[in-house]
């Protein structure tokens, strides 16, 4: 059965409210603050740090990033915890909260799908989280300028860019999450509580937890604990678990992005340092590659989120 | 009643699981109708209207609204319906005008025709000194005003009514009925839900009445109370006196007298007896307390058919279980 018209009739409309709505309301201002003040905090400490051990450094512009000072953690870090915060406070009540304010079946009951209603707060809370995000890494850039007053070079421009997209993805699989949460629980404060403690889970318990679940899975060899070595097929093990989790392909992604000299993200094997020239950067190319799947789970993770969302949706009753 | 059908119901049916909501009803509803879905809350009612408006899937039967089938067409048939849901809600941070902004952008009108739209939707609604107020500052009857200001803005041909009076006070209950006679007066046609039978009474051409997922009954106010009540008078009398029943029974033209309580009887008849029964209790020297005739109201109608087939319905719901 073929509906008629376009599904994403209202689609723009919807964008434009819903993304005017968050530019304009005091928690996005709250949450824009909170990562503005946070992230001057890590980047002065960079700052001091760099300043400090200040040596022979291609990528210094770089460092800015990824260098942390006690005991403040590093600006990546504390964006990797905030950005997530940040789309959950922009998703968790982005349907049930049109339940209860009792606009939905009104809403709908205009000559538009219920596409459009859920791709129209989905991208506008994207929008709203990159123009955030490219405003911060502009004032990172500029003050980096300003403070170091050596600018970046081109591939650094570029790595640092680069960081800015894939930050942008894993925020959208935040928001996917939490706008999952806001169709699954109608009210707000348990689609809330929930994507928080899912986030808290997959950020901080998971990582733990993979190495206990995949000595299970893939039990340690005696052999290799005699050498005083890692079980290759737990270490790979523990790997795959850990990369179930968002925040794990992000922070691989980022390291492999924001330092040149990663050369790969699993474990290394002896055969494939043969001919390698150890903390020598790669070229930008060869670190997008090493960075590429993980990329391509976080957008598909998005992906799979929005979808498992979409339909449930289109199944819902309408009615309070 | 108009010869042009707008919305067309056929066998029309909605299963919650082994539930059944809505249980094949059919109904038709003319141009410039007037027309109510009465019933007791859970009766299928607002099931009913969301299967006219394709937001909720239809298990069987068929529907058409201006020839359209809200299932295959939905954006069709939501460009020229409005709905007023039940306890209709708004932004409450944006202003009423910003509200049905909104809306018209969402609907597609430009600019110039938007504005224009607005302004005398809000105008004939009462509302046009606030439409500039956030909405978070409006009462219920005032929502209520804006929801019906979203439809006239819209230029719908079938406005449909989700108990738009519950939860009024009597004076915003009268506004928003005289706001539903002016679509009437424009030719747009209503199809209203209530479980209040007396407040929308006044304003209904023709009525169904819900029972169960069914329409019990069907038609204009006058001709239920003359197929429910029976065409003859039913009065009322409350009066002491021993023998009274058989004293009234003699009256010519009573065809029954029951008694319905302590002291109290109704009689059946086919004009009205008032005088004669008044006559009697004096001339028994019996305390007349009470003498009344009743008029065909829907309470009544809708009391009086439910009182007198209990046992029908009983057989019908497990008729219906049993199905299930």
């Amino acid at each position: 059965m073929r509906r008629e018209g376009s599904a994403f009739q209202g689609l723009g409309v919807v964008m434009l409210k819903e993304l005017s709505d968050h530019l304009t309301s005091v928690r996005m201002r709250v949450l824009e603050w909170l990562v503005v003040l946070v992230a001057l905090a890590a980047l002065y400490g960079a700052i001091q740090q760099i300043k400090e051990t200040t040596a022979e450094d291609p990528f210094l512009f770089l460092r800015l990033f990824t260098t942390s000072r006690e005991p403040l953690p590093s600006f990546v870090s504390f964006i990797s915890f905030l950005v997530p915060l940040m789309a959950i406070g922009l998703g968790f009540d982005a349907v049930n909260g049109e339940y209860n304010r009792r606009t939905l079946s009104r809403i709908l009951a205009q000559p538009i799908y219920r596409d459009a209603l859920l791709f129209g707060k989905f991208l506008a809370g994207l929008i709203t989280l990159a123009i955030s995000l490219i405003t911060l890494w502009l004032l990172v850039i500029g003050l980096g300028l300003l403070l170091i007053g050596i600018p970046p070079g081109a591939e650094e421009i570029g790595r640092s860019f680069l960081f800015l997209l894939v930050t942008i993805i894993y925020a959208g699989v935040w928001l996917a999450l939490a706008l999952l949460f806001s169709i699954l629980f109608r009210s707000p404060a348990t689609a809330a509580l929930v994507t928080l403690g899912l986030w808290l889970f997959l950020t901080f318990i998971w990582p733990v937890l993979a190495g206990a679940v995949a000595q299970i899975i893939a039990p340690l060899d005696p052999r290799y604990i005699a050498l005083g070595l890692q079980t290759p097929a737990t270490a790979e093990m523990e790997q795959i678990l850990a990369r179930l989790s968002p925040s794990t392909l992000f922070a691989e992604t980022v390291v492999a992005l924001l330092d040149p000299t990663t050369r790969s993200l699993g474990p290394i094997y002896l055969s494939q340092l043969q001919g390698a020239v150890l903390g020598a950067p790669l070229p930008l190319s060869e670190s997008m590659l090493i960075a590429w799947p993980q990329t391509v789970g976080m957008i598909a993770s998005a992906i799979v989120l929005f979808v498992i969302g979409y339909v449930i949706f289109q199944r819902q009753e309408v009615r309070a | 009643m108009n010869e042009e059908i707008v919305i067309e119901a056929k066998g029309l049916t909605k299963n919650y699981g082994r539930a059944v909501a809505v249980d094949h009803i059919s109904f038709t509803v003319g141009r410039g109708e007037i027309f109510g879905l009465l019933g007791p809350n859970g009766a299928g009612k607002t099931t009913t209207i969301l299967m006219l408006l394709g937001l909720t899937d239809i298990s069987a039967g068929e529907v058409r609204v201006l020839g359209f089938n809200p299932a295959r067409e939905p954006l069709s048939v939501k460009r020229r319906v409005g709905y007023l849901p039940d306890t209709v809600g708004f932004y409450d941070y944006l202003t009423a005008a910003d509200n049905l902004r909104y809306t018209a952008r969402l609907i597609g009108f430009k600019q110039l025709d938007r504005e224009k739209r607005i302004a005398g939707a809000l105008d004939q609604v009462g509302l046009s000194e606030l439409a500039d107020k956030r909405v978070g500052t409006f009462s219920h009857g005032m929502r209520q005003r804006l929801g019906l200001a979203e439809i006239l803005m819209k230029g719908a041909q079938i406005a449909i009514l989700d108990e738009p009076t519950s939860g009024l006070d009597p004076h915003a209950t009268a506004e928003l009925l005289a706001v539903i006679r002016g679509f009437k007066a424009e030719g747009v046609s209503v199809l209203l839900s209530s479980h209040l039978l007396e407040r929308v009474q006044s304003v209904c051409d023709r009525v169904a009445l819900f029972s169960g997922g069914r329409i019990a009954l069907m038609g204009s106010v006058a001709d239920l109370g003359r197929e429910v009540l029976g065409g003859g008078y039913v009065v009322d009398i409350e009066a002491d006196g021993a023998g009274l029943a058989e004293r009234l029974a003699l009256i010519p033209g009573v065809s029954g007298v029951e008694q319905t309580g302590i002291g109290k009887l109704r009689l059946h008849a086919d004009r009205d007896v008032r005088p004669e029964a008044a006559v009697e209790v004096v001339a028994m020297q019996g305390r007349l307390k009470y003498l009344g005739v009743q008029e065909p109201s829907l309470d009544a109608i809708y009391t009086r058919y439910f009182e007198t087939r209990p046992n029908e319905e009983m057989a019908m719901k497990e008729g219906t279980l049993h199905a299930a």
